[in-house]
């Protein structure tokens, strides 16, 4: 693992400002990410684990602190430009996988690779997630294990420098949840994508290089698994 | 929850609604405005009608005679079914008005030696009566005072008879019996150049050599009597007077004009308030069933709660009413008000001392239930599929459309789309019924416009032809008397007259059985150059050696085709009956007339060759000399110029009509204002999830914005070709519903009209569109990741 970190964050704060109230979903977040890597994000539900993802993947900008993907500073970035990261750069996996309804298997992977730089196909993706036999079936058409993993193979077949996945396997059962994993895992594997993987579940946390735990929008804890386990092996 | 809750709800969802509230409700206001504004412009105008004939006590029956002597009214009198009797001598005079060098001339009407005639009395707008004894002393109406600005006090000659009298206007007044008028022979008004004067009965009889008789009667009839006993018994007594034919309020020129004018304003208002209500109702439908689908869940629970169907059903039905009620009352102010302002301008032009403003309360109230019934039914289904829904059923959401690759698309299988255009076409095709729904709302939008335009087109279609190629003389002028043909060459030779055609305009009655119209019977000779007649084509038609040409809408009315053979009474003259075959029919857009070779005319009547109208052109620079001269010759009783008529034509006529028409085109840009912002707002609804998965993705802004506004192009791409479609055929509906004697307005539809109505409906599509653009700026992106559908 090279030296260099490919997210960079400082005294990163997220404030909601609700009238009366005010939300601290981040309270001062120092991190960095790695190339390569896999990295789960575990913390409890309503800890900031998807306000921190948000702004890794440029949906969203952080009210202090700062943010860098590289050389490039993703805080006060113009929402143009922080389109252009998006896709260029990342790749996302949703927990209700975000399909588009009237489009096939197939065409929602060329959705993305169509306007992407350095694609695979969308075949090759999707047979990268096992879905061979259903590029040609409607989201409608598809269980909710495989919806997951076309958002994957969508993900992953611009051939994005990062994967950001919130809550993959939220929605799903656990054996569905294991072979959507295992896709994550295999494509990280293959292709070498930085990938972020935040759930609140605690058995996931095994697969990872790294594992954050995040409570309260801060990090409360961190540490390095000697070695990743196989998905296929976990449970809950 | 309580009652209460479920209305809080109602209000906060109107809310955040609003655009879409308004945007409806002012399609149902539409509707209602034109509905209210034709009516009350309609029924106003009636009721000023019917107030300002029984307050002046309009004639039921008119007939003219060569002269009977004043005893010959007690057998009048005695006819049973008449009540007022009004005796009058009328004439023709040519008028000298200081300032204005060109040949005027008037229609002359005796009045009582005091007071207001018994019939047809006058509205006096400035000034009084000739006083008892002060025979020099006149009323002229307002039309021609207003044109040449005269007042009480002001003076004018009149050569009646060949004589010469000074007379001083006393009076400016309007009658029941000259609501329109049309100089003889002429076929649009020209108030410059002709108008009406009332004299004392002493000085016209003196004038006339009428003196102890009369040869004009107005009459009252009994409201129960058959007009056509009375129209009888006065036929039988005044025939030996030289009696023209008595004739009812339907015979009366001014009384038919206004009738056809009331006529087009009720066929304006059923036809313009049917379309809006109809694309009013299909937007209801749409935007509560959207609403609705996006409540399932609500519905659900409130039904687990315990509330009935009938609830759930009355509290989506009332949010169709409050929208229904919202677009009712703006509809309403503005139906009012623009009816009103509407009456205003056409009593204006008509005349009227004073507008009515009537509007049966019993009609408002039917329009509201009518609105409110149309609305709900609007949303019916949608609110009836809410009632009904099972509460396990509306846990699930609405399933998602079923996709399919369309037919379309497997046609086009060689073009590669790019999925945004996919995106486009499915979603279009997974709804095929709102497709065609949306469509055809953007298409009544282009109709409304264009239906509200054509008439331009055709408007200046008709006058163009009229003027340009049917009637090419620069002035006509009409003689006191018939004249021999030879006269033509005295006009030849007048300075600054260029050509000089003449022919012979005699006032008849048509007859085929029971059927008749009072009109004129024109000669013109065969080889006419400035006026002649043409066919459908515009193309001349060749004068038959003997027999008739018609105008088609009079061949209709009188139910005679080529071959028939029509009877004609002349109603001058030696009043000669005729029996002449129809030998074609003609197509003039204005006025209606029945044609002859003169030469024929001339041997029917067993008369030399003469004329009593000349059609000259003239030279532009000497036009004023000339005027002069022929206000001096003796022989000329009044002129009509062309350029005058034209611009009297649009001044008037036009202007009103056409008031009419930018007011519907207006209410066409809200229509399709409204119908195309609630499309692309329940668009955006839908696929604001799918949007913004797009934009996370890494769509750009304007990638996103072209899959919703590729849909909206297809649908305008839909939408307005059918529009023209529909408004061709409205087009049609309309121009035939509005034939009448004094014009017949052609169908044309332009290119430039088929193009308002495109850009009317682009320019609501654009600017929908930028709403939507801008609102999808704002999508909360981070919002649609943390829901399910
Ligand atoms: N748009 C928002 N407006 C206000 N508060 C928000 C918003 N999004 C998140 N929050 C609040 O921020 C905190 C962190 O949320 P989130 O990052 O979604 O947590 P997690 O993903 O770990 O469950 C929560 O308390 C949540 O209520
Ligand atoms: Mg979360």
């Amino acid at each position: 693992m090279v030296n260099q970190p490919v997210f960079q964050t400082r005294g990163l704060t997220k404030v909601y400002d609700q009238g009366e109230v005010q939300v601290h979903a981040l309270q001062g977040v120092d991190l960095d990410l790695y190339a390569g890597e896999l990295v789960v994000m575990l913390g409890a539900s309503g800890s900031g684990k998807s306000t921190l993802l948000n702004i890794l993947g440029g949906l969203d900008v952080p009210s202090t602190g700062t943010v860098s993907y590289r050389d490039e500073r993703l805080d006060g970035a113009r929402e143009k430009d922080l389109t252009r990261y998006r896709r260029d750069f990342v790749g996302f996996v949703f927990q209700f996988y975000n399909l588009i309804p009237s489009l096939t298997a197939r065409e929602n992977v060329a959705a993305v690779t169509e306007i992407s730089r350095h694609p695979m196909e969308p075949e090759q993706a999707l047979a990268l997630v096992g879905l061979e036999g259903r590029m040609d079936h409607f989201p409608a058409q598809l269980s909710g294990g495989e919806q997951q993993r076309v958002a994957i193979a969508r993900a992953i077949a611009k051939c994005p420098e990062v994967l950001l996945c919130d809550e993959p396997t939220g929605a799903l059962d656990s054996a569905t949840g294991i072979r959507v994993l295992e896709a994550l895992e295999k494509a990280n594997r293959e292709t070498g994508t930085t990938t972020v993987i935040i759930t609140h579940n605690a058995a996931i946390a095994n697969m990872a290089d790294r594992v954050i735990t995040l409570s309260d929008g801060r990090i409360s804890g961190e540490h390095r698994n000697g070695l990743r386990q196989d998905p296929r092996s976990l449970s809950w | 929850m309580s009652g209460h809750t479920l209305r809080t709800k109602l209000y906060r969802e109107l809310w955040h609604l609003k655009g879409q509230v308004i945007a409806i409700a002012l399609v149902i206001g539409g509707g209602v405005a034109v509905c209210l504004m034709s009516l009350v412009n309609y029924s106003s105008l009636t009721a000023t009608r019917a107030d300002y004939y029984a307050e002046h006590r309009f004639a039921d029956v008119f007939v003219s005679l060569k002269r009977a002597p004043n005893h010959v009214l007690q057998q009048v009198a005695r006819i049973p079914g008449i009540y007022n009797v009004g005796a009058r001598v009328e004439g023709a005079a040519k008028l000298d008005i200081a300032g204005f060098d060109e040949p005027v001339s008037a229609r002359l009407i005796s009045l009582p030696e005091t007071g207001m005639p018994e019939v047809n009395r006058l509205y006096l707008r400035l000034g009084r009566l000739p006083e008892a004894g002060r025979n020099n002393e006149v009323v002229v109406i307002g039309s021609f005072a207003d044109a040449h600005g005269l007042v009480p006090g002001d003076t004018l000659s009149a050569i009646i008879n060949g004589r010469r009298q000074q007379m001083t206007v006393v009076g400016v007044a309007e009658s029941p019996e000259f609501v329109y008028i049309i100089p003889p022979g002429a076929m649009l008004p020209d108030y410059e150049r002709y108008g009406v004067l009332w004299l004392p009965r002493k000085s016209l009889a003196a004038a006339m050599d009428m003196s102890g008789a009369f040869n004009s009667l107005v009459l009252q009839t009994e409201m129960d009597t058959p007009i056509a006993g009375v129209i009888d018994h006065l036929d039988r007594l005044l025939a030996r007077y030289g009696g023209t034919g008595a004739f009812d309020r339907s015979e009366q020129f001014s009384h038919r004009f206004l009738n056809d004018e009331l006529n087009q304003l009720k066929t304006m208002a059923t036809v313009f308030p049917l379309i809006f209500m109809a694309v009013a109702m299909f937007l209801l439908n749409v935007v509560i069933s959207r609403l609705i689908s996006t409540q399932r869940d609500i519905v659900a629970v409130l039904k687990a709660f315990g509330y009935s169907n009938r609830q759930v059903g009355w509290h989506y039905s009332q949010m169709v009413l409050v929208i229904a009620s919202v677009g009712l009352l703006l509809g309403t102010v503005a139906g009012l008000w623009l009816g009103r302002e509407l009456g205003q301008l056409y009593m204006e032009f008509y005349r009227f001392p004073s507008l009515l403003f009537s509007i049966n309360p019993w009609w408002l109230v039917f329009l509201a239930a009518i609105t409110l019934l149309v609305a709900w039914i609007g949303g019916w289904r949608a609110i009836r599929a809410a009632a009904a829904l099972p509460p396990a059923e509306a846990m699930r959401p609405d399933g998602p459309g079923r996709f399919r690759k369309g037919a379309f698309e497997r046609a086009l299988g060689g073009l590669r789309f790019s999925q945004p255009s996919r995106m486009i076409l499915r979603q279009l095709a997974s709804r095929p019924t709102r497709t065609l729904l949306s469509a055809t709302g953007v298409a009544m939008a282009a109709a409304i416009v264009m239906v509200g335009n054509f008439q331009f087109d055709s408007v200046g279609l008709m006058v163009h032809t009229q003027f340009a190629r049917v009637q090419q003389q620069d002035i006509s002028v009409s003689f006191v008397e018939p004249v021999n043909e030879a006269a033509l060459y005295g006009l030849a030779r007048q300075p600054g007259v260029l050509y000089a055609e003449g022919r012979r305009l005699v006032s008849a009655r048509l007859i085929n059985g029971h059927r008749e119209w009072r009109t004129v019977l024109t000669g013109i000779p065969g080889d006419a150059k400035v006026q002649f007649v043409i066919d459908q084509n515009l193309n001349p038609v060749p004068l038959p050696p003997a027999g008739l040409l018609l105008t088609d809408f009079l061949a209709v009315e009188l139910g005679v085709k080529p071959g028939d053979i029509l009877t004609i009474e002349v109603l001058e003259g030696e009043r000669r009956k005729l029996e002449i075959p129809v030998a074609g029919i003609t197509n003039e857009f204005l006025g209606v007339g029945a044609y002859m070779m003169l030469s024929a005319l001339n041997r029917s009547l067993s008369d030399g060759p003469q004329i009593n109208q000349a059609l000259l052109n003239i030279e532009d620079e000497r036009a004023p000399g000339l005027y002069r001269q022929l206000r001096e010759m003796p022989g000329v009783l009044g002129i009509g110029i062309r350029q005058a008529m034209l611009d009297s034509f649009f001044d008037t006529l036009a202007r009103n009509f056409l008031t009419f028409t930018l007011v519907n085109s207006i209410l066409g840009g809200i229509i399709a204002f409204g119908v195309i912002y609630n499309t692309i707002r329940i668009s955006l609804a839908e696929k604001g999830r799918e949007l913004a998965s797009l934009r996370v993705l890494g769509y750009t802004h304007n990638e996103v914005s072209h899959i919703l506004l590729g849909e909206l192009a297809l649908l305008l791409i839909l939408g307005v070709p059918l529009g023209w479609a529909i408004g061709h055929g409205l087009g049609e509906l309309i121009v035939s519903a509005m034939q009448t004697e004094l014009y017949r307005v052609p169908l044309l539809i332009t290119y430039q009209t088929f193009g308002i109505s495109a850009a009317v409906v682009v320019l609501s599509a654009l600017g929908s569109g930028f709403i939507a653009w801008w609102r999808l700026r704002g999508l909360d992106l981070v919002a649609v990741l943390k829901t399910r559908e």
